[in-house]
């Protein structure tokens, strides 16, 4: 530890910029890249991305001379490739959350608060910066984990399925989209409750715990409301095939798209009027 | 300068800050006085529109703090609560602080070796002991080369070659012309200080003035005098304003004059003086004496002295 440095000398500072967007996202990078906690739930989510499908598809691959032809037909290369988004949905969803939480359980948001008082710039970065570092990593690791699954199973001809195969392409990259919009989703969760436990329980509920709970509706109650919930209208961008029983992957994507304006718009509106 | 007027805040039933109206004017460091719990760390939130009022008003430099394209030069605030994520480190923090005001790294290396650290300015912030968080706070807080500096407690947790530090930063930080306005429940520590103070007590102001006279009005005219004629001179001066005491035989503590006017009054009747003493109190007699009155403070006291 050295000394203090003789006062009388706090040296003046020629230039002092206004606080604009662009800086608060530079600002909000900076923070993000900062924390051990970023970087291992961002590695997380691309080896979980990645590792599932891999592993998923040599397991197929090595049982499948004594699977049942039911087993078999149960196995879409697609479902085998897009495995580790369901899984690393979590990863992504916690960070989301911390990124906001953590701010407020440390104290660091009356610092930021301080620096940007008007607040929502800083929600606005977040969210952006969030969403880009997501999709950069989130668009190679569902290519990666399509083409090395594909890879994998290319002794299965049946379990072969070309990226130009109609909807295929929209599915992989769909995966990652989804990704960042469940990340997107959380960090707005995060922004209303201002409680890391508290967030992530809230964003399991929402997205684990009331969807087999519908199942106690009449059928056609399930039927006609099940499929504009969070989790089943954002899995659509992700899904090969859809049915009467589901959105279009354009209709569910805008329903999910929704969900995150919603919960991002009251993130907002909250931040402004409460105290911090 | 920060100008509060009628400034009011409310937690459910409890009013935090009470009606307070004041200016901090710059150039001097202005004392904020008071007892733990007395509003003074929400007040400092108010100026920095972390919590919203529920009525009265506070400005600084003429604006709503959230008004100004630049706060961070503006205001530069040490908070009591610590404000930093534990898990980044010092050079990371200041950085992303910075960066919203479009201010460089050479100034963030500049604080670090204001505040002296730089040898962990690249370790997790959680690790600090009390006085180096202090520390790093005071380098947030000078990062924006604010007008006015706001300090909750700062010297909390510094050893003495930090206190003394502090003190001399506070003063030139003064002379430099901008606005210090820092808290304490440490009234020695303010009297070597501050210039000027406001205290409060339960949220409302007890008391508005310089240092000097805050210390002079709470003791009053209060004069020792020791003389061989004592009953003399007692009856020379007893008057409807004036009161004395003896506190020995040749021992007398006279109320509401001043040392010159009891000299003058045995002068004149040529009474020998063997000592003439006008008493200070000291800034917690003060402090005491003006807070006398307050409910809270003398709960807060009967718990300090159960406990």
């Amino acid at each position: 530890m050295s000394g203090y440095a003789g006062v009388g000398t706090i040296p003046r500072l020629a230039h002092v910029g206004k606080v604009t967007q662009a800086r608060v996202a530079l600002s909000e990078w900076t923070k993000l890249r900062s924390l051990r906690s970023t970087r291992w739930s961002l590695f997380a989510a691309v080896l979980l991305t990645i590792g599932f499908p891999v592993l998923f598809a040599f397991v197929t691959s090595s049982h499948w001379g004594s699977m049942s032809p039911h087993d078999r037909a149960d196995r879409h290369p697609l479902d085998i490739a897009l495995a580790g988004v369901a899984v690393s949905q979590l990863a992504i969803a916690v960070l989301g959350v911390l990124v906001i939480t953590g701010e407020y359980s440390t104290g660091m948001i009356r610092a930021s608060f301080s620096a940007v008082p008007k607040r929502l710039p800083v929600l606005w970065a977040k969210a952006f910066v969030f969403a880009v570092v997501t999709l950069a990593l989130m668009v190679p690791s569902v290519l990666a984990a399509f083409f090395s699954s594909q890879a994998i199973l290319s002794r299965h001809d049946i379990l072969q399925i070309s990226f130009s195969h109609p909807g295929v392409a929209r599915s992989v990259i769909g995966g990652a989209v989804y990704l960042v919009l469940v990340g997107i989703f959380a960090l707005g969760i995060g922004a209303i409750v201002r409680n890391t436990a508290g967030g992530i329980a809230t964003f399991a509920g929402i997205f684990f715990v009331i969807p087999p709970l519908m199942n106690v509706l009449p059928a056609s109650w399930n039927h006609a409301i099940s499929k504009y919930l969070p989790l089943e209208s954002g899995t659509q961008l992700f899904s090969l095939t859809h049915d009467s029983s589901s959105l279009s992957p354009l209709g569910g994507g805008l329903v999910f798209v929704g969900y995150c304006a919603f919960v991002i718009a009251l993130a907002a509106v909250l931040l402004v009027r409460r105290d911090t | 300068m920060i100008e509060a007027t009628a400034l009011t805040k409310d937690y459910g039933d409890k009013r935090a800050v009470d009606d307070l109206t004041f200016t901090v004017r710059p150039g001097i460091v202005t004392g904020f006085l008071g007892p733990n719990g007395s509003g003074k760390s929400t007040t400092m939130r108010l100026i920095l529109e972390l919590d919203a009022p529920s009525g009265g008003d506070v400005t600084v430099n003429g604006k709503h703090y959230r008004d100004h394209a630049a706060p961070l030069h503006e205001v530069g605030a040490l908070l009591e609560a610590r404000s930093l994520h534990g898990g980044r480190s010092a050079y990371d923090h200041l950085l992303a602080l910075a960066q919203t005001h479009g201010i460089g790294r050479s100034r963030v290396d500049e604080l670090i070796d204001l505040v002296g650290l730089r040898d962990v300015a690249k370790k997790r912030a959680g690790k600090f002991s009390l006085g180096m968080g202090q520390r790093l706070g005071i380098a947030s807080a000078l990062l924006g080369d604010p007008s006015t500096v706001m300090l909750d407690e700062p010297v909390n947790g510094l050893d003495p070659e930090g206190i003394h530090w502090m003190r001399n930063l506070l003063k030139s930080l003064a002379a430099e012309g901008r606005t210090v306005f820092v808290s304490s429940h440490l009234m020695s520590e303010m009297a070597l200080t501050a210039d000027h103070l406001i205290v409060i007590g339960r949220g409302r102001k007890i008391a508005d003035m310089s240092t000097h006279e805050f210390i002079s009005r709470a003791s009053g005219n209060v004069v020792r005098v020791q003389t061989p004629q004592a009953g003399e001179l007692e009856a020379q001066l007893v008057g409807p304003t004036v009161t004395v005491k003896t506190l020995e035989p040749d021992v007398l503590e006279v109320r509401g004059l001043t040392a010159r006017q009891v000299g003058e009054a045995a002068a004149a009747k040529q009474i020998v003086l063997h000592e003439l003493t006008p008493q200070q109190a000291s800034l917690e007699e003060a402090f005491m004496t003006l807070t006398r009155d307050d409910v809270e403070f003398k709960t807060l006291e009967r718990e300090a002295a159960a406990s």
